[in-house]
């Protein structure tokens, strides 16, 4: 059950001192004190976020924390109302919405669901349904789907556009813990084989720290970044998720190995002091 | 025996039916149907404008279904009322604009009752070649952008981060639909063009699988309805416009209770 501590393939420190040695280590897709707001109501402030190739870094926060709103930043769908986003140049971004609502009265098949991001082959379409193990699907109805299967779908139609980058909005919503730990494996192996980097939300607080080599706690601004470890000990994060952050305890890191934590701007995750 | 005037008029419905068919499927995919009405409404008012100002209706209808197109393209942005509320105002407003702008023209010049509920029968080459010639623009535009078009009806946001210009598409879909308006005016007029693109696309809906599918279905319930339509207009004496419409509705209702027994199946 450890699983932070001693899985080598998913270590976040190793990792990061491999990537930064590379060329591509410059990153891609860099915010500079983003701020965003919905009708002059602040959802996200003076937000810094660098996302690298092979990283993976997981946004979490309660509801209304602004994790929504920072990915769709990141894939271009709001624009920023102060700061910058600066992202590599022909960088590839696949993207899950944390929902897709396809109306009932357009009739689609799974296969032709995937074949809409672009001009891609019946075997690609296979490969990448048997990617995210659902391959029995291709002739499917989108309609008839679960949730948890669609989420795949959505996934394998993400993975179809060849991405540098992977957004992905609440992936494991709607799906049960066997599928979830299969989820985090396959991101696990995409980062690892293709060089991938993620970025995903979640306000699952246990499995979503397996595999993720950094973690941003949300809340509006960014309250503390770091390893999984090190954040599940910093007092804004306990202060953020309280009684929760407390039952991550049995996943800590043992501190020797804690080299990577760093505190965002702010230390504590109080929403207050803004106004 | 045919007399050149059926044959017009069978060419002419025919043609709109084939252009109808696919735009009426974005309609009912995208929930259009009030937009769409709103629009052909506004073609009354073309009309009147046109003839008063010596311009070919055709054009006037045109220009005036654009202008309103762009206008209304950005409706979903304005204050706590939905677009639907908003269509519901603007729809009949225009039909009302329109209809005391065409009694205000001197003489009574519009055919009120043609204008509203189509004269099919009245069709020339002219309009033939209208249709014919504005239905090819819409249909190649159509297939040109079909892929990106349906990527970005299924999901618009998963579409726009794959790299496709959602925003520019929804204007060319709804520029298409006012092309579309503008040559079906003659054949339906402006009270039932909302019907030729809704019905077909709503019938195929039941039989179809993919989009293509049901954009082919429509164009052929479409064609079947204005031959129907057309033939009852004949033999019995009725407004052909009307008779197209309600042949097309007894289709949809024949479609209902067949899916509804497949499915009892």
């Amino acid at each position: 059950m450890d699983l932070i501590a001693h899985s080598p393939s998913i270590d976040p420190n190793q990792r990061s001192a491999d990537v930064r040695s590379l060329p591509t280590a410059q990153p891609l897709v860099e915010t500079q004190d983003v701020t965003v707001k919905f009708n002059d109501r602040p959802a996200l402030q003076g937000v810094n976020l660098a996302v690298r190739s092979g990283e993976v870094v997981t946004l979490i926060g309660p509801n209304g924390s602004g994790k929504t709103t920072l990915i769709r930043v990141l894939g271009g769908l709001i624009r920023a109302d102060a700061g910058a986003v600066a992202k590599r140049k022909g960088l590839r971004i696949g993207y899950v919405p944390q929902r897709t609502h396809i109306r009932p009265s357009l009739p689609m098949s799974v296969a032709r669901f995937l074949a809409l991001g672009g001009k891609v082959g019946k075997a690609d379409v296979a490969d990448a349904l048997a990617e995210v193990g659902v391959d029995d699907l291709a002739n499917a109805s989108v309609h008839r789907l679960s949730g948890g299967e669609f989420q795949r779908i959505a996934l394998a139609r993400a993975l179809m556009q060849r991405p540098d980058l992977l957004l992905l909005d609440e992936p494991a919503q709607g799906v049960d813990v066997a599928g979830q730990a299969q989820l985090y494996q396959l991101i696990d192996r995409l980062r690892r084989e293709r060089g991938l980097g993620v970025v995903l939300s979640s306000h699952d607080l246990h499995l979503v720290m397996a595999a993720t080599d950094r973690v941003v706690c949300l809340n509006g601004h960014v309250c503390c970044v770091g390893s999984p470890a090190s954040v599940a000990n910093d007092p804004a994060f306990r202060g953020l998720f309280g009684e929760a952050a407390a039952a991550l305890a049995i996943y800590r890191h043992d501190p020797a190995h804690d080299h990577n934590h760093d505190h965002g701007p702010h230390t504590a995750c109080d929403h207050d002091h803004h106004h | 025996m045919l007399d050149t005037f059926i044959l017009y008029a069978l060419a002419a419905g025919v043609g709109v039916a084939l252009v109808a068919a696919p735009l009426g499927c974005f309609v009912v995919w995208r929930g259009l149907a009030f937009f769409g009405d709103a629009l052909a409404h506004s073609a009354l008012l073309g009309l009147a404008f046109g003839i008063a100002l010596g311009v070919a209706p055709g054009a006037a209808v045109l220009a005036f279904a654009v202008l309103f197109a762009l206008a209304l393209a950005g409706l979903e942005r304005f204050g706590p009322l939905a677009s639907d509320t908003l269509l519901g105002i603007l729809a009949p407003s225009l039909l009302a604009a329109g209809m005391i702008a065409a009694t205000l023209l001197p003489g009574a010049r519009v055919d009120l009752l043609g204008a509203l509920f189509g004269d099919v029968l009245a069709v020339g080459p002219v309009d033939l070649a209208w249709i014919y010639g504005g239905g090819l623009v819409v249909l190649a535009s159509l297939a040109w952008l079909w892929r990106p078009l349906i990527a970005a009806t299924a999901d618009a946001d998963v579409a726009a981060v794959e790299g496709i210009a959602v925003g520019r598409l929804n204007l060319a879909l709804l520029l298409l639909l006012a092309l579309t308006v503008a040559l079906a005016v003659k054949v339906v007029g402006v009270l039932l063009i909302g019907a030729l693109l809704v019905i077909p696309a709503a019938t195929a809906r039941s039989l179809a699988r993919s989009p293509e599918g049901m954009a082919g279905t429509a164009a052929a319930t479409g064609v079947l309805a204005v031959v129907l339509g057309l033939a009852a207009s004949f033999a019995w004496d009725l407004p052909a416009g009307p008779a197209i419409v309600l042949a097309a509705a007894l289709l949809f209702a024949f479609s209902l209770a067949a899916s509804g027994r497949a499915q009892a199946a």
